[in-house]
């Protein structure tokens, strides 16, 4: 694991970020931008929750047999004249792509979107080797000038304001006038593709991630608007695609089950404007494409996920719907995640690739709406994974002792009902008599909620009794 | 360990794969084999003439322009035409597709042509698609000196023909026409699905045209007769 991991600092990360006025800004968008394009793109298609049943059990299908779908895709990009390369940890993946690079003199490296090389942490440890490789995807190309992380899947500089933008492309574009007019997004778009646009047509290696990966023919699928992806692949000596053994799909028909919900739960496009089917190297005749053809996959803890209690995860396609729709991401951004996944998603790999004991706080960044669920195109049961990784920190004693102790407490009670109610019932006639009708601006123990809001005083019974009134008078 | 045996050790420890594993090996080699359809969304499978107008419709929404053409014959002159509107020099370049090495460009005496992959000096490319999709609004291309992967992506504008009969209701009649055209397993360099123009939201959700490849993507239907 070579991205360090920061999630054991997500309290202090997320009151940072909730105090962060541009970053604020940034995450007000959410409502008409992804959230309502989703929407109005899964009313246009009847058969969207029958095609996510399906999604989920042919997710499944592939977990089951995933040895052997690995082994179909293997032979077949070798057939097709690629190179295959296996890498159990982040550091075999990084070792494999230098390697590549070392051995083709390579001077220039594009690369194209990848969250798989986010997790190696792929562009420092090329750039302690002297490589400097150049994202070409806009939002990673902008933050890669801030030298940030992404804070999202799929729109990686989400938390940078156009105005950052301005002032990063200034600072980095030094060769270019001054006083040139950069106040609309559309003319700091046209200068990254002029800067790009040297880039693409000098680079010697091209990395990609992959979106999907398909048994049957061997082939890599990626999935950009830009066209950024195909410039990285299509202009340089070797295309190198670095991807996670989850990605394997079984023919180009279930790969097109999955591009059917991917753009649509991402963006809410029907497809996003470029959908790349890349097998093996040029042949013969062909006029362009790269020389060199090759595939880096990664494990990285993923195969010990398999056949556990954390399976369903592995279902993911990273389409970002969990994060777009969840209140704490709204709230907090990305990067308070504290590694490379953020979001419900992240909430639950994490854990599970870095180990619990440095994220214990990330399921716990959850106020468990399920939203999450209720649009994850594979169905993916965030909430209870989440519950379950709650569970195992508990068991683990990663908890802080107050809060260990108040549970311990609480569970004193609940599991005696009558002393229960009657504590309850003691506890609400107390906060009457200081309450009466109106709030606490600060309750002893609760400081952490008041802090934020007041505590109303309780009115009339408890929930309890009048459960108990209800049932009765049916 | 390290590597492959690594991961697969791993794999077959998780999955608890011990001995003789036919059943599973046989689920695999026959959904491999039979490659089975999944579901295919009512809008895709319409016919014909309505399929053509779902796919203009298609097409638009994705933000690229579309126009109609009866004959071959009349693409020089849509496409002097095309070039005319945006203010664009009279001068594109096409692979070595038969089609449109057929194509009557001279009856664009201004016209120049120029042909093979790009180096990313030219403005505008013509290609001819191998199919489409009317679900989406996709072209579907493939690579080779035909249509040369380049012109997809370097051009600022790319023009793309497509005969009617090739546009397909769903994509996966058009897998089943790449099997055809190249056998069960094989697929060509880079197959393309190709929705509109290039385009961001990287900037503060913002969708703008014209990110790293082409601002904008015309297509030219030629109706079968």
């Amino acid at each position: 694991m070579t991205q360090e991991v920061r999630s054991r600092q997500f309290n202090e990360t997320a009151q940072k970020a909730l105090a962060d006025t541009s970053l604020q800004k940034a995450l007000s968008r959410f409502e008409q931008g992804f959230i309502s394009r989703r929407k109005a793109a899964v009313e246009k298609l009847p058969e969207y929750d029958a095609l996510r049943d399906s999604a989920r059990d042919l997710k499944d299908h592939i977990l089951a047999h995933l040895d052997l779908y690995l082994e179909a895709y293997e032979k077949n990009v070798i057939a097709s004249g690629g190179h295959v390369h296996w890498a159990a940890t982040a550091e075999e993946a990084n070792e494999i792509i230098y390697g590549i690079c070392k051995r083709l003199n390579a001077k220039t490296v594009a690369k194209g979107k990848s969250m798989i090389s986010e997790e190696t942490g792929l562009n420092a440890y090329l750039e302690a080797r002297g490589l400097h490789p150049v994202e070409t995807d806009l939002g990673e190309y902008i933050i890669q000038l801030r030298g940030e992380t992404p804070s999202h899947l799929i729109s990686p500089a989400l938390h940078v304001t156009k105005e950052q933008v301005e002032a990063d492309f200034r600072r980095a574009h030094s060769a270019l006038p001054p006083e040139r007019n950069l106040d609309e997004p559309t003319s700091l778009l046209a200068e990254a593709r002029g800067m790009l646009r040297e880039k693409f047509l000098n680079v010697d290696v091209g990395i990609t991630g992959a979106n999907f990966l398909i048994a049957e023919t061997g082939s890599s699928v990626i999935v950009t608007n830009e066209g950024n992806g195909d410039l990285t692949q299509t202009l340089a000596k070797a295309h190198i695609v670095i991807s996670s053994i989850e990605k394997v799909v079984p023919t180009r028909e279930d790969a097109t089950l999955f591009l059917r919900l991917l753009a649509r739960s991402a963006s809410g496009s029907e497809l996003s404007a470029y959908t790349t089917f890349s097998t093996g190297a040029r042949r013969h005749d062909d006029p362009d494409g790269p020389r060199e053809y090759h595939v880096v996959l990664l494990d990285n803890g993923r195969s010990n996920i398999l056949g556990g209690k954390f399976q369903e995860m592995l279902r993911c396609i990273r389409c970002s719907a969990c994060m777009n729709h969840c209140p704490v991401f709204h709230a907090v951004g990305g990067h308070a995640y504290g590694w490379v996944y953020p979001g419900p998603i992240g909430a639950v790999l994490t854990p599970a690739l870095a180990g619990i004991e440095k994220t214990a706080k990330l399921p716990n960044a959850s106020t468990f709406c399920g939203r999450c669920e209720e649009v994850c195109p594979v169905r993916i049961p965030l909430p209870k994974l989440m519950r379950n990784w709650r569970e195992r920190e508990f068991e683990r004693h990663l908890q802080p002792a107050v809060a260990r102790y108040g549970l311990a407490l609480w569970a004193a009670f609940a599991k005696r009902p009558a002393l229960y109610r009657a504590a309850t019932s003691l506890a609400m006639k107390f906060l009457r008599l200081f309450g009466g009708k109106g709030r606490f601006r600060a309750l002893p123990l609760a400081g952490g909620w008041t802090k934020h809001r007041d505590f109303p005083s309780p009115q009339g019974q408890t929930f309890q009794a009048l459960w108990k009134k209800r049932s009765g008078a049916r | 360990m390290r590597g492959r045996e690594a991961i697969f050790a791993n794999i077959e420890k998780s999955l608890r794969v011990y001995g003789d594993d036919r059943l599973r090996a046989e689920a695999v080699a026959a959904r491999l084999a039979k490659h089975p359809r999944g579901i295919i969304p009512a809008r895709g499978q319409k016919p014909d003439r309505e399929r053509l107008e779902l796919f203009k419709l298609m097409v638009e929404a994705a933000r690229a322009s579309i126009a109609v053409l009866d004959r071959t014959a009349d693409v020089p002159a849509a496409v002097a035409a095309y070039l005319r509107s945006r203010n664009l020099p009279q001068s594109i370049r096409h692979g070595d597709d038969e089609r449109l090495s057929h194509i009557p460009w001279a009856n664009e005496r201004t016209l120049e042509v120029t042909k093979g992959a790009s180096d990313g000096a030219q403005l505008t490319s013509v290609s001819y698609s191998f199919g489409a999709v009317a679900e989406s609004g996709t072209l579907v291309m493939v690579s080779g000196a035909d249509n040369p992967t380049t012109l997809n992506f370097l051009p600022d504008h790319h023009l793309v023909v497509v005969d009617e009969k090739d546009i397909a209701g769903d994509y996966e009649s058009v897998w089943d026409r790449i099997r055809e055209r190249f056998g069960a397993n094989e697929m060509p360099r880079a197959v393309n699905w190709i929705t509109g123009p290039s385009r961001s939201g990287d900037i503060e959700q913002t969708h703008l045209l014209g990110a790293h490849g082409p601002r904008s993507l015309h297509v030219l239907v030629v109706r079968s007769s």
